[in-house]
């Protein structure tokens, strides 16, 4: 029997059980999963937690349930990759030999990694919203909380999901506006890049929404460390921004386990060196790498996940039959962004194609409008939590194309 | 098509100002470049250009974290050398393309 390891069984990994299971000869093949956690996350509902949207019981399940059958389910901390030896140490001492590798470990949002972030305000003044905890407190302190300086502040230009920090800060001033507090919440949004986000046409239309909805943008302010006394974010060039709630999005590394096996790359993040088309890794042939563990420059986001693990599985059913790795990821991203009031947007793009606006998936008739605040577009992230557990995850075959397609999109000439 | 003129060579840079060929970039054009942002380039300022040219060759994405992982300058230095935008102004004195920020 030859073995198929994938660890971590997140969004990427759950996908590429499914799909491999489906696709490799359960003759031939054994396929095994492994991750430290037995409950699965739906981490874009993460967002809605503080604001009551979504309640915390609503985006937990067990992971067993989307674990296809014949595929073995260890739960265990991944200690160690020797890819030399094509063996996966576990916390457990247990040791998983294999032939393929997929590695799908995620990122991590690491406090630590900033002086004073994780000092003696975390949880009473500052917090994060990307892991369950932190959204559940945030979600408590939220409720009671008086008015006063909301900060939302990025640490780090490379984070998972770049546009749900856009969402927060839309979301809390429809929620704020919506307790009649507004007049009493002044909303900054702290980032070190050089506006709202990173794509000038879709930047242009979120600093539009910033500006209407009286929140204002601090670009260019990368952060150095939190002085928890004077409740100020301090920035490399020394300048500071007062806050008396700050809501913090980390910086985002990867996996220990990737540092302990010395596989990851300069940035000193633990993202693993990746192929940005085939996903293979760049140090071993028989190592793939997924989602948001890679260092490939595309979001890090379930989308991409999703887009990424159709042609990983192509190329993994070609690297074992020993063809060329044919299929290639150009960098497929599409993201809804809540703007409040049930109101949302919509942007899909690649490595080479901005977010434009136009009509989504179909041209003319759409139904959802990108770069355009619509209903539908809303509608569209709120029914993606089903489909996120009843198809996205088992791997079925969604309606929209795995490579970028230029249908419905207004092009004008670039100079 | 926008240019630049240094020592009577036209030089093509994009609509910020940035070198479309890395290759025409030379340490007077430099020095001339870094005047307009008012900084007067040393040999650390050097350091570091060379250093962004020889990961830009190779194609490496630029941050400023990878920089100050470099060994050359820690962050505070960069931001220093370079007041303001340092990864986004050194670019543009290195010759190299504007840095993509990952998203």
């Amino acid at each position: 029997m030859k073995k198929l390891l994938i660890l971590g069984a997140g969004t990427a990994g759950t996908m590429m059980a499914n799909k491999l299971s489906r696709n490799l000869n359960k003759d031939l093949w054994e396929i095994t999963i492994v991750d430290k956690d037995e409950n699965h996350y739906y981490q874009p509902g993460f967002l809605f937690i503080p604001f009551g949207i979504y309640q915390p019981e609503e985006v937990i399940r067990p992971k067993r349930e989307f674990i296809p059958k014949g595929v073995n389910f260890v739960i265990d901390k991944i200690q160690k990759i020797e890819g030399e030896k094509n063996q996966v140490l576990l916390s457990s001492g247990t040791v998983l030999n294999y032939d393929v590798l997929v590695v799908a470990t995620g990122t991590i949002p690491v406090p630590e990694e900033t002086e004073g972030l994780k000092g003696k305000l975390w949880y009473k003044d500052i917090f994060d919203f990307y892991t369950y905890e932190g959204t559940t407190q945030l979600a408590k302190k939220l409720e009671t909380w008086k008015g006063g300086k909301l900060v939302i502040n990025l640490a780090e230009t490379l984070i998972k999901c770049p546009v749900a920090p856009l969402e927060f800060t839309f979301l809390a001033d429809a929620y704020f506006t919506e307790k009649g507090m507004r007049d009493k919440v002044e909303i900054f949004y702290v980032t070190p890049l050089s506006g709202a986000f990173t794509k000038p046409k879709a930047t242009a239309m979120l600093n539009k929404l910033m500006d209407e909805k009286h929140i204002n943008v601090i670009p260019d302010f990368y952060l150095q460390r939190v002085d928890n006394d004077r409740k100020v974010l301090i920035s490399y060039d020394e300048k500071e921004v007062p806050f008396d709630l700050l809501v913090s999005i980390p910086v985002n590394k990867g996996d220990q386990m990737v540092e302990d096996s010395n596989l990851g790359d300069e940035d000193g993040l633990n993202f693993i060196p990746t192929d940005k088309h085939t996903l293979q890794s760049k140090k071993y042939e028989n190592m793939f790498v997924i989602g948001d563990a890679t260092n490939v420059p595309a979001s890090k986001a379930g989308s991409v996940a999703h887009f990424e693990a159709e042609i990983l599985t192509e190329n993994i059913l070609s690297y074992i039959i020993k063809e060329p790795l044919a299929a290639k990821f150009d960098g497929h991203a599409n993201c809804f962004i809540e703007t409040g009031y049930g109101k949302g947007t919509l942007i899909d793009f690649n490595y080479v194609t901005e977010p434009l606006p136009g009509k989504f998936p179909f041209a003319v008739i759409g139904p959802m409008d990108l770069l355009k605040v619509t209903r539908a577009n809303h509608y569209g992230k709120l029914a993606f939590k089903w489909v996120y557990w009843h198809m996205l995850l088992t791997g079925k075959k969604l309606p929209v194309s795995t490579n970028m397609s230029m249908t419905g999109k207004l092009v004008e000439p670039i100079n | 098509m926008e240019t630049l003129t240094y020592n009577g060579t036209q030089i093509e840079v994009n609509a910020e100002g940035y070198l479309k060929d890395m290759n025409q970039w030379t340490p007077e054009l430099a020095r001339e470049m870094a005047s307009k942002e008012n900084i007067e380039l040393t040999e650390k300022h050097f350091d570091v250009l060379n250093w962004l040219r020889a990961k830009q060759a190779e194609g490496t994405p630029l941050s400023i974290r990878k920089i100050g992982n470099s060994g050359l300058v820690d962050i505070k230095q960069f931001y220093a050398l370079f007041p303001g935008g340092p990864l986004k102004i050194s670019s543009k004195i290195a010759g190299i393309p504007k840095p993509a920020s990952c998203i």
